[in-house]
């Protein structure tokens, strides 16, 4: 059975409703085929990934459609752009860069995106809710919104995240539809001390194994003994869609789409099943720092986008205390989380302490390092996964404790004793 | 003479270029340099490697959903791989080829090949690919 359109899919592909609303049908068509869709079927909401300046071509597609007259025709949100817009010429951001960042940014407001300028959308006030059929991009926001919320996103490329939110259409295809949801591999938590699944550096680590082990399967995870906070999901989550290309994992009896094994599975068999120890977490652990020194020259949090509790969890380990002249400490967050937290009286600890904040993007999609910046220590398995190959640094992780004691000292130091003993 | 394959079109085209193979699947995004089409991840086996011009034979893109952005820039750019096999259908590089053709009437070739026919080929093989998907293998130690 071929791809069979709605009369109004033809209407917009022939181009009835503009041209702008064509072209972005006829890479939704086209995607659909690839993918054998039989149909397209309504979303209520996007996350718009493409809006991270990449070059020359992304940037021309942008303006392409919007200079089409391009609308987003379902509320969208914008993912981190390649420019923190009211503060990137406190950094080394070259000129041009961010002239052409700046555009990028433009063209998709100019769409009708709501300027959120995030990559953790479901710390806004546009987190979908549960069943909701939505089009996301961005890896850790996809993972998130599917695992943690239950509302409904394939894995969404830069590109046709917006062709999506112009045309209101997907493909009906993948984890929109319930049967592709069920798990697909169990991995079992064996005998994991509880000290160590409620500390924050655990998920990371979990989920950078995790990523390994799956790939592009639907892991269904057994044995964790503690509730995880949202700032814990958002940070397995991101990490096993570094590692791997997870979009979607189900917790038994704690995420909405596992109450039991069975439900996870929708009472298939699992194909495989696998047992994780502390062993195989320490290696994970271990492979998130390539450094071999205590050489240290930045600090950097917020990979997904800092929450409003990390910035309170922060406040403690700041107090009386200064970082290093010699270490950057950097944090990455939201317009809406800064705003909030500055509200809440966390910025001023912060700047007190000498740390920076960095909005609408990150370290890894704006070159804002300077560039005597060649080793990084962070909380993040997102940013300890990508920073050797796009920023060409060496990385170390550490716990979020580790990494403010580090930039205190100007060196390296790690407390290994909850991982070690 | 070589073997014979069969891919699945998924983005069609022809091309010829020497195989670059990996079991081990590649987020472009932070995995592969655009402006020179260099393979980056340093945790990837291909680290190193420069993929412009090659048959790229790989399981699958991994991670993130800006994979297709950085596709698309290379190809635009000149250093993107000649063709991409993947062991299934991968949606991520079929947009950037798609897209592609709707900015600048170009696009590469991406098929979809099993994996017992994928492991046929080896790293420095010459491949042709056709329009119909079939897939010419060239060993490079028979010459």
């Amino acid at each position: 059975m071929g791809l069979e359109l709605s009369l109004r899919d033809q209407e917009m592909l022939q181009g009835n409703f503009g041209a702008a609303p064509q072209m972005a049908m006829s890479i939704v068509v086209q995607m659909a085929e690839v993918f054998g869709a039989n149909q397209l079927m309504d979303i209520s909401a996007a996350h718009i990934d493409s809006t991270i300046y990449i070059g020359q071509a992304g940037l021309e597609f942008a303006e392409k459609l919007a200079n089409l007259g391009a609308k987003v025709t379902v509320p969208s949100t914008v993912n981190v752009s390649g420019l923190d817009e009211h503060h990137w010429q406190e950094w080394p951001v070259p000129n041009d860069w961010a002239r052409n960042a700046y555009r990028q940014m433009m063209a998709y407001k100019n769409m009708g995106c709501l300027p959120t300028w995030t990559c953790a959308p479901y710390q806004t006030a546009m987190r979908p809710v549960f069943g909701q059929q939505i089009a996301w991009g961005e890896s850790n926001a996809i993972v998130f919104a599917n695992s943690v919320i239950g509302a409904r996103t394939e894995r969404y490329p830069d590109l046709l995240d917006i062709c999506c939110a112009v045309t209101g259409r997907v493909p009906a295809v993948g984890l929109h539809l319930t049967e592709n949801r069920a798990g697909e591999l169990q991995i079992n938590l064996i005998e994991i001390p509880l000290a160590i699944q409620q500390d924050d550096s655990f998920y990371p680590v979990l989920g950078h194994l995790i990523g390994k082990i799956a790939q592009d399967r639907i892991p269904v995870i057994t044995g964790l003994g503690h509730n995880p906070s949202e700032d814990q999901f958002k940070a397995l989550g991101a990490a096993a869609a570094s590692s791997g290309t997870v979009a979607l994992f189900h917790v038994v009896g704690i995420t909405p789409e596992a109450p039991t094994v069975e439900a996870a599975f929708q009472n298939r068999l699992p194909r495989m099943s696998i047992d994780i120890t502390l062993h195989e977490l320490r290696e994970a652990r271990k492979e998130l720092t390539t450094a071999d020194d205590q050489d240290l020259d930045m600090v950097v949090l917020g990979s997904p986008h800092f929450s409003l509790a990390e910035f309170k969890n922060l406040m403690p380990l700041l107090v009386g205390r200064k970082t290093s002249s010699n270490v950057t400490f950097l944090i990455t967050s939201s317009r809406a989380m800064t705003q909030l937290a500055d509200k809440a009286g966390y910025l001023e600890p912060i700047e007190k302490f000498g740390g920076k904040i960095t909005v609408d993007t990150c370290i890894l999609a704006t070159p804002m390092l300077p560039p005597t910046v060649s080793t990084l220590m962070t909380n993040s398995a997102k940013y300890a996964y990508y920073a050797p190959g796009l920023l060409n640094t060496v990385v170390t992780f550490g716990s979020l404790a580790d990494c403010v004691e580090s930039a205190v000292r100007g060196r390296i130091v790690r407390d290994d004793t909850l991982w070690e003993n | 003479m070589g073997e014979l394959i069969k891919g699945q079109v998924v983005v069609g085209g022809t091309a010829k270029g020497v195989a670059l193979v990996t079991d081990e699947p590649l987020s472009f995004w932070g995995g592969y340099d655009h402006q020179t089409g260099e393979i980056t991840d340093r945790r990837h086996p291909l680290s190193g490697q420069n993929a412009t011009g090659r048959v790229l034979v790989m399981p699958f893109t991994r991670g993130s959903s800006t994979t297709t952005a950085v596709l698309l820039e290379a190809i635009r750019k000149g250093t993107a791989p000649a063709a991409i096999l993947t062991n299934s259908v991968d949606s991520f590089f079929a947009l950037a080829s798609i897209v592609a053709n709707e900015m600048y009437a170009t696009s590469i070739p991406l098929l979809a090949i099993e994996a017992e026919e994928a492991s046929l080929i080896h790293t420095g093989d010459r491949l042709e690919i056709m329009a119909d998907g079939m897939i010419q293998i060239k060993n490079a130690s028979t010459g």
